[in-house]
């Protein structure tokens, strides 16, 4: 048991990447990761916030759409969720440390639309995670889809002062960059059978 | 009678980017010899491919970028890439796997990111993996050992081979050619044989693979020689080398049945060695101050042996190594040496 949890964790993080090879969550990864600061505190708050909306979209839907037969409205439910899980964290964050509320700014409510957040939703109802290899999955993803945002930011801040052609400035070689980045991650293939 | 008379500074550092590239060049020779004796001359006939196709693809984009030509053709650094890559490839891969993967290098890991020095990953790295993604079947035909074989590709026959794909006479390519020691080793060990009676093997020797062992060794001594040049430093090497060492070593006294010993991970195959001197120590791309290189070295030696132990490649250099450059961005942002007086 303790290594199937293991092997989701591994798989999540390194092999099925949720940025670079699932391809989900590249809007916050290409418009949030120019500076190292953000993109730690941001990676920090979507761990919160991804580990927690995975396990409150578990329990809405094994105890609340299973028994009244309404798996059809998972989709609309989740984002309901998330919505709420979201907007709840802003308003803990807020209360308790207001410094990183001010940091992090409009990173937070933006959680919401990280395609990453619902993509765990479904895929945990999918692959029919129970309770504690849900909770992991959503654990995992945050922290493989931090990884890559701080990793990113970091060679965005070299790339920013390089000698970059013209045609090539911005959002070109950051999308190439995350390319290459995508290749170095397939080294990784078949780490989890 | 005139004085000759000069002014300061009169200190004189004879390095430039052109020398210490060529000697990386020259400390590569005695390994590709060996690796000419032990496999045929495919390998010189690859890197000449590669080199001409880097001289030109480094040509046309510096022309496209209005860069001055002269100065940056002959500062050897795409010949550096196109030797390493030259040198990584199978030796009977076709030549347009050697001319595809230098052209990648050069011309999308180097120059789109503003050419040498801006390159955040090593060009012959990214040239090497994307081949090795992108044509798995090319890049795993490695040829046998031509005494293991009893027959030697000279210069006309490894033409053959990379042009048409056709050896000469009646022999097939296939005849030629097979997996390497380290691609053996993980096939046979993933159908539960034990290392002992896999090393039963005519391919394997005592301490590496017949033939890769001194084809390592060489590149070993090249790169002390670099070390001895102050071309590199030995801080890289060294962690990787010793990582690599002291996670199998662990492993093998665990279990010396299911991981093969410390020994054969260094010198198994010509990878581990050019991967540790040449490839990694790469300026432009590894961290730049002693702890960040000794956390960049051991970073890349672990994650040769995660990725040959339990990943689906046989050989996890390439990978570990774009692996770690990605991450020496973060690695020099948290080992920035403190600025003095502060």
């Amino acid at each position: 048991m303790m290594t199937e949890y293991l092997l989701i964790f591994i798989s999540t993080v390194l092999v099925n990447n949720f940025v670079l090879v699932k391809f989900l969550g590249l809007c916050p990864t290409i418009s949030v990761a120019t500076k190292l600061e953000p993109a730690i505190g941001m990676g920090l708050a979507t761990t919160f916030v991804l580990t927690l909306s995975s396990i409150c979209s578990y329990l809405v839907y094994n105890y609340l759409l299973i028994p009244f037969g309404l798996e059809f409205l998972r989709t609309i439910t989740f984002i309901f969720v998330i919505a709420v899980v979201v907007q709840f964290t802003e308003i803990v964050i807020h209360k308790a440390s207001p410094l990183l509320y001010q940091a992090l700014g409009i990173f937070l409510p933006l959680i919401t639309t990280n395609c990453i957040v619902l993509g765990v939703a479904l895929l945990n109802v999918q692959e029919q995670h129970n309770f504690i290899a849900a909770t992991i999955y959503g654990f995992g993803s945050a922290i493989g889809f931090a990884l890559v945002l701080v990793l990113f930011a970091a060679i965005r801040e070299r790339i920013a002062v390089a000698d970059v052609p013209l045609a090539f400035k911005g959002v070109p070689v950051t999308l190439f960059t995350a390319g290459i980045m995508s290749i170095g991650f397939m080294g990784f293939a078949g780490l989890v059978k | 009678m005139p004085f000759k008379l000069s002014t300061a500074p009169y200190l004189h550092q004879a390095n430039s980017v052109a020398i210490m590239m060529r000697q990386v060049l020259y400390a590569l020779i005695p390994g590709i010899a060996l690796y000419v004796w032990f496999f045929g001359w495919g390998i010189v006939i690859h890197i000449l491919l590669t080199s001409i196709t880097a001289l030109s693809c480094e040509a046309i984009l510096l022309w496209l970028r209005n860069r001055p030509l002269r100065l940056f053709l002959t500062d050897n650094s795409a010949l550096v890439t196109a030797w390493l890559l030259g040198s990584a490839l199978p030796p009977f891969a076709p030549w347009w796997i050697s001319v595809l993967g230098t052209a990648f290098a050069l011309i999308f890991a180097k120059h789109l990111y503003g050419g040498l020095g801006y390159n955040p990953f090593n060009p012959a790295i990214v040239g090497y993996a994307m081949l090795l993604i992108s044509f798995p079947g090319e890049m795993t035909k490695w040829p046998y050992l031509a005494s293991l074989s009893g027959h030697y590709p000279g210069i006309v026959e490894s033409m053959s081979i990379i042009f048409t794909g056709q050896p000469l006479g009646e022999i097939t390519l296939d005849a030629l050619s097979g997996a390497t020691p380290l691609n053996t080793m993980k096939t046979q060990l993933n159908n539960f044989h034990t290392v002992t009676e896999i090393k039963q093997n005519p391919i394997f020797s005592y301490y590496g693979a017949k033939g890769w062992e001194w084809i390592g060794s060489t590149f070993f001594l090249g790169g002390v020689w670099l070390i001895y040049k102050r071309v590199i430093t030995w801080h890289i090497p060294m962690a990787i080398i010793g990582s690599l060492l002291l996670i199998s070593s662990l492993f093998f006294i665990l279990d010396s049945d299911r991981y093969p010993s410390p020994l054969f991970h260094l010198f198994g195959g010509g990878s581990a060695m050019i991967g540790a001197f040449f490839i990694a120590t790469d300026p432009v791309s590894a961290a730049t101050s002693n702890t960040g290189k000794l956390i960049y070295g051991t970073g890349i030696g672990i994650l040769i042996y995660i990725i040959r132990t339990w990943g689906g490649y046989p050989d996890g250099v390439a990978f570990s190594v774009l692996l770690m450059n990605i991450a020496v961005p973060l690695i020099d942002y948290y080992t920035q040496p403190r600025v003095f007086g502060y």
